[in-house]
């Protein structure tokens, strides 16, 4: 494909030229719209939303909003803020991505490089779980939990994301080593490299890419789940929950500021990933998508 | 004995270290994925109520369901849903990519703004698009102080309307997603064959429609796939966005399932909307994802 152009450009008028541009620019516009609107109204004074327009500039800029959906907001029924909810995320995050990350890892290594009769159907199982709609597993999820004493903790949910985590990473890696010539690893198998050595050493240098792409899935999914972290939080919430609860209150004023600030607090992880590591996200998009 | 022959212990360990290794992975998802299906199925069979129990009473929980008004709206609101969900996502989709293949400039900046919304959660999005809908703080208030006294956009709040401000948010948040699919598509396509078509004098449309378009069938494919299975399991943003509301007009089976589970005390209900959804997604993944597999061994 290298002597093809990459774009199918066709030529066209300068009218239908300017009407494309036009149009991309006003669809950027439709993007950026509710991510401007929470910006300028999380810096504003609840007085000049309620009684001003959504998408002015603040007249007074503040950080109070900010300082509050931190630290000193009402969630549920606790004036905590958002802080102790955006640890909890944290503390469930990390260790998720990282234990489902090794398994993806080791489980596309064995599929691909280990391969024994049934491996497709141990696959296939697999691929499947990442698919099925979560709801068919929660109330089985909620006795096991409540039964193994980490019902409302964040260990639990570490497992509940772990679990149904690994279909996709060893879908990235399978699908990324089926490419890696499989004589090298029977080459190093014959020097006598055992099963780690050969992955540890042959496979994991060439690895960086896709765990990546692994490691930004799972984050970022993982990071924005709400359905587990509402059904399995108990009061160790994590931070989509958290927001919810926050924005749903119906008790008092609704201080539309501090929840745009909370809103942006919920997404900046992800974002800052997405801004970071943006080519990564896209193909990890694309290969959960297209695995073909 | 045959020690000479038989392989010693470290060469058989190597032997099992693979399955060994495997097979936390694959227990756990017998028993977390596929014990747990049959544990909710099982349950859609009984009385269950608070808490699981195991008294039988055959179909009733489906018949209950099915005649639950609250059920039926969500079904229908599904249907709604999920058709507006997919189309317009596709089409601004495809639209998007066939226009930034344009050699425009400034591609570099779009994609990544067209495609941001991606990486929010959905709370995220409905918190955004719940007060930017407000009539009275968001784009109706707006337009009334820029001028627009008789502007009206209170969708948010009507019953009946209320289901495509959902919609709306959806599409902003995956449009994007869907674009950057069909534009990996669009860069994959040969450009002699279109320079050919248009030596022969077929008109940009004509390029398009019969020749570019059949040939993203595969990314045409991907996209229903995807946007039907996040379609199916929208549960986030319409908590974040109009808690089920207004009353109920909002319901989806995703939403029904969790209050007649845990909130209403009717898990065998609940268990049962569960297996429909469960099916509904499984009717379009089994045979996708086994076409995919077939085509990659073959």
């Amino acid at each position: 494909m290298s002597a093809v152009t990459q774009d199918t450009a066709v030529s066209m008028g300068r009218v239908t030229r300017a009407l494309i541009y036009l149009l991309l620019l006003l669809f950027a516009l439709f993007y950026l719209l509710p991510l401007y609107v929470m910006g300028v109204n999380s810096v504003k004074p609840l007085a000049e939303i309620t009684g001003g327009n959504m998408m002015a500039l603040p007249e007074v800029w503040t950080l109070d909003p900010w300082r509050s959906a931190w630290s000193t907001a009402q969630i549920g029924v606790e004036p905590t803020g958002l802080k102790p909810y955006f640890l909890n995320s944290i503390l469930m995050v990390v260790p998720a991505v990282v234990i489902s990350t090794i398994m993806g890892a080791l489980n596309g290594y064995i599929l691909t490089k280990w391969r024994f009769r049934g491996d497709t159907w141990v696959f296939g199982l697999m691929l499947f779980s990442c698919f099925i709609p979560f709801q068919i597993v929660l109330i089985p999820m909620a006795v096991v939990l409540g039964k193994l004493g980490l019902a409302g903790s964040v260990p639990g949910l570490v497992l509940v994301h772990v679990v149904y985590g690994i279909g996709f990473t060893t879908l990235y890696f399978r699908n990324y080593y089926a490419t890696f010539p499989t004589e090298l690893v029977r080459a190093a198998q014959i020097d006598g490299a055992g099963f780690f050595q050969i992955f540890w050493r042959i496979l994991l240098p060439v690895s960086g890419p896709i765990a990546v792409v692994s490691i930004i899935w799972q984050f970022t999914n993982i990071w924005n789940d709400f359905l587990f972290g509402a059904s399995f939080g108990g009061t160790n919430q994590p931070m989509t929950v958290a927001l919810n609860n926050l924005v749903q209150s119906s008790t008092g004023v609704k201080e539309y500021n501090v929840h745009f600030a909370g809103a942006i607090l919920a997404a900046l992880p992800t974002l800052l990933v997405y801004i970071v590591a943006g080519r990564y996200f896209v193909r990890g998009l694309m290969a959960g998508s297209v695995k073909g | 004995m045959t020690v000479s022959t038989a392989p010693d212990f470290r060469t058989r360990l190597q032997d099992w270290l693979p399955k060994l290794v495997l097979a936390p992975s694959f227990a756990v998802t017998i028993l977390f994925v596929y014990g747990f299906i049959g544990f909710t199925v099982l349950l859609s069979f009984t009385g269950s109520k608070m808490l699981p129990s195991f008294k039988w009473v055959g179909w009733e929980n489906y018949e209950k369901l099915w005649a639950l008004p609250a059920w039926n709206t969500a079904v229908m609101n599904i249907a709604i849903f999920a058709s507006l969900y997919i189309v317009i996502c596709t089409a601004v989709g495809l639209m998007l990519a066939i226009f930034l293949d344009q050699k425009i400039r400034g591609e570099g900046v779009l994609r990544p703004i067209y495609l941001y919304p991606m990486a929010l959660s959905f709370i995220v999005t409905g918190t955004a698009w719940k007060w930017f809908l407000d009539p009275g703080i968001g784009l109706e208030n707006v337009m009334h102080l820029w001028g627009w006294q008789s502007f009206s956009f209170t969708w948010i709040k009507d019953g009946n309307m209320a289901i495509y401000t959902i919609v709306i948010a959806a599409v902003w948040q995956t449009s994007g997603f869907v674009m950057a699919m069909f534009l990996a598509g669009l860069r994959g396509i040969d450009n002699e064959i279109l320079k050919a078509a248009q030596i022969d004098g077929a008109s940009n449309w004509q390029l398009y429609r019969r020749i570019v378009i059949p040939l993203l069938r595969p990314a045409f494919l991907s996209a229903f796939v995807i946007l039907s299975h996040l379609a199916i399991k929208s549960y986030d943003l319409v908590v974040a966005l109009t808690g089920g509301g207004p009353g109920r007009a909002t319901e989806m089976p995703a939403t029904f399932m969790y209050s007649y589970t845990f909130t209403r005390n009717q898990m065998g209900i609940g268990a049962s909307s569960a297996v429909i959804m469960l099916m509904t997604i499984a009717a379009i993944m089994v045979p996708y994802l086994y076409a995919e597999m077939k085509e990659k061994k073959g």
